[in-house]
């Protein structure tokens, strides 16, 4: 991925900027320009607000990642979430600093700001959200 | 609108064929399926080719009037359109070409689907492959198409009751008619443990969850049914051709355990054909991964959501059982050559239908359905084929 394609999208990235329909109030990640949800959706065009995601959320599906995504290769196994946000909107990340085992659904997660991969051996690192447990969040099981 | 009949079908070897090329393994399936029709080109007026990804596996874009070159046919210069549609080209292709038919505006085309997938390593071709999901909010953060797959299977498994075993055996019966199948690109039987014991890709999918890279093609002639008797003694009706599309990313599905979109294109393909699911019992589902195949099972209306995972462990599935799936091997043992999967579905079907199918022939079926699908379902296309009688 070039440098602008993967700069241009940042403030997404590094700080799960949102957007809301002002319509039915339904926050969308990433950022909409229309909301899918209105029925009469072009109503939304142009008035979708701006908002950002508090990071929080429970982990909806997991699988734990053997054969790497191009790129990903010396970070198996890594485990791969459905996270559902408190906010509504579904992502999909890196759950970290965690035994793949511990993993199940409902756990709490919160957004964590990380390391993605490097582009190629002399391209750009690419930074952006992952996941942690909530503090204590394994214990419970 | 007219009614549309396969006159003619043609497929290559499926397999990694290092000793072929792109544009030959196109013009052996097409001239194969004009063989198999009374049709000689010069009664042609177009041709349509899905292919999902020439540029990225051999730098070849333009592709369409490239395979219609060196069939010899550059000459007549008539329209060649090549359809993209991720791994659903195929059947995308079919779709367009049906409508060309059906409208009035050509009388006989050729729709083929083509894709030459291993002149790059594993690795890039895994790369290549996962450019049907979202690279923005998907691959970015670690998704490859496996795990895409495999986080919508753990969501059945909890939302349903599914077990593991229930979508392994979708890869067993594939090997089964595989087996039989002389074009496949595996023709060995496994058994239920050694898909259990593979290499883990994804869990829970291993590696004989999920489809291999091939190469291949396949086509069709497409005339009016109204002439079809001229140029064949059997030709197959063309019942319904259905597209639905779905978002793009898995997690903005509504439920992640159901192709929305598979639900829609088969729904809307039942009305067209006015047939109910319950009367089909010859199929070739899209199941590139082991659960895409279990949750097409359930999308396309056969089952009741949460119930494939039993049907398939009670032996209600497999080739001359209630529902016949795959006879063609599917897309774990037949092969996945991106572009020719929807095509080849079809070709099967209507060797079914036919009476062609050799040692996996099926007896006495009237009907069948093809299910293709893009990326992890943000497009499904579904084709019902009926014997003309």
């Amino acid at each position: 991925m070039t440098v602008a394609r993967f700069w241009r999208e940042t403030l997404r990235r590094y700080n799960l900027g949102a957007s809301k329909c002002p319509e039915c109030q339904a926050v969308f990640f990433p950022p909409r320009s229309v909301c899918p949800n209105c029925s009469v959706h072009r109503k939304s065009l142009t008035k979708m607000e701006a908002c950002q995601l508090s990071g929080r959320g429970v982990v909806y599906s997991y699988t734990t990642v053997h054969e790497a995504a191009d790129g990903f290769e010396m970070q198996v196994p890594y485990v791969l979430a459905l996270v559902k946000m408190a906010e509504g909107p579904m992502l999909t990340g890196q759950i970290v600093d965690v035994d793949p085992k511990d993993i199940r659904e409902g756990l709490p997660v919160r957004a964590t700001f990380r390391r993605l991969r490097a582009d190629g051996d002399d391209g750009v690192i690419h930074y952006g959200y992952k996941f942690a447990l909530e503090n204590g969040a394994a214990a419970k099981k | 609108m007219r009614e549309v009949a396969i006159l003619g079908i043609g497929q290559t070897q499926f397999g990694e064929l290092w000793d072929r090329s792109f544009r030959e393994i196109g013009i052996e399936a097409g001239f194969k399926a004009l063989e198999s029709s009374k049709l000689s080109s010069k009664d042609l007026s177009a041709l349509y080719i899905g292919n999902m990804a020439s540029g990225a596996f051999i730098d070849q874009e333009h592709v369409g009037p490239l395979v219609l070159d060196y069939s010899g046919l550059a000459g007549h210069h008539f329209p060649s359109v090549r359809v993209e549609a991720g791994e659903a080209s195929g059947a995308m292709a079919l779709a367009q070409a049906y409508l060309a038919v059906a409208s009035g505006e050509h009388d006989f085309v050729v729709v083929g689907g083509a894709e030459k997938m291993t002149d790059v390593p594993d690795d890039r071709g895994a790369a290549i492959a996962s450019s049907t999901m979202d690279q923005e909010w998907e691959r970015v953060f670690g998704a490859s198409m496996a795990s895409l797959w495999a986080l919508a299977a753990r969501r059945h498994m909890i939302d349903h009751g599914t077990k593991r075993e229930d979508f392994a055996r979708i890869s067993v019966l594939d090997h089964e008619n595989g087996s039989k199948n002389p074009l496949a690109h595996f023709r060995n039987k496994i058994s239920l443990d050694a898909v259990l014991a593979a290499n883990p890709v994804s869990s829970p999918l291993g590696m004989l969850d999920c489809a291999p890279f091939s190469d291949g093609a396949a086509a069709l002639v497409l005339g009016p049914l109204e002439s079809a008797r001229k140029y064949t003694d059997t030709p197959i009706r063309i019942a319904a051709s259905q597209i639905a599309t779905d978002f793009v990313a898995l997690m903005h599905r509504k439920d992640v355990t159901t192709v929305e979109s598979t639900v829609v294109a088969a729904r809307r393909a039942y009305q067209r054909a006015k047939i109910e699911p319950s009367k089909i019992h010859l199929a070739e589902i899209h199941d590139a991964y082991s659960i895409g195949g279990l949750m097409a099972l359930e999308d396309l209306g056969f089952y009741r959501k949460g119930t494939a995972g039993k049907a398939l462990s009670d032996g209600e599935i497999g080739n001359g059982a209630r529902l016949t799936i795959n006879s063609s091997g599917g897309l774990k043992a037949q092969g996945q050559p991106f572009g020719a999967v929807g095509i080849a579905q079809v070709v099967e079907i209507v060797r079914q239908l036919r009476g062609e199918a050799g040692p996996r022939q099926v007896s006495g079926q009237e009907v069948g359905l093809t299910h293709n699908i893009g990326g992890t379902g943000a497009t499904s296309i579904v084709h019902v084929l009926t014997r003309v009688n």
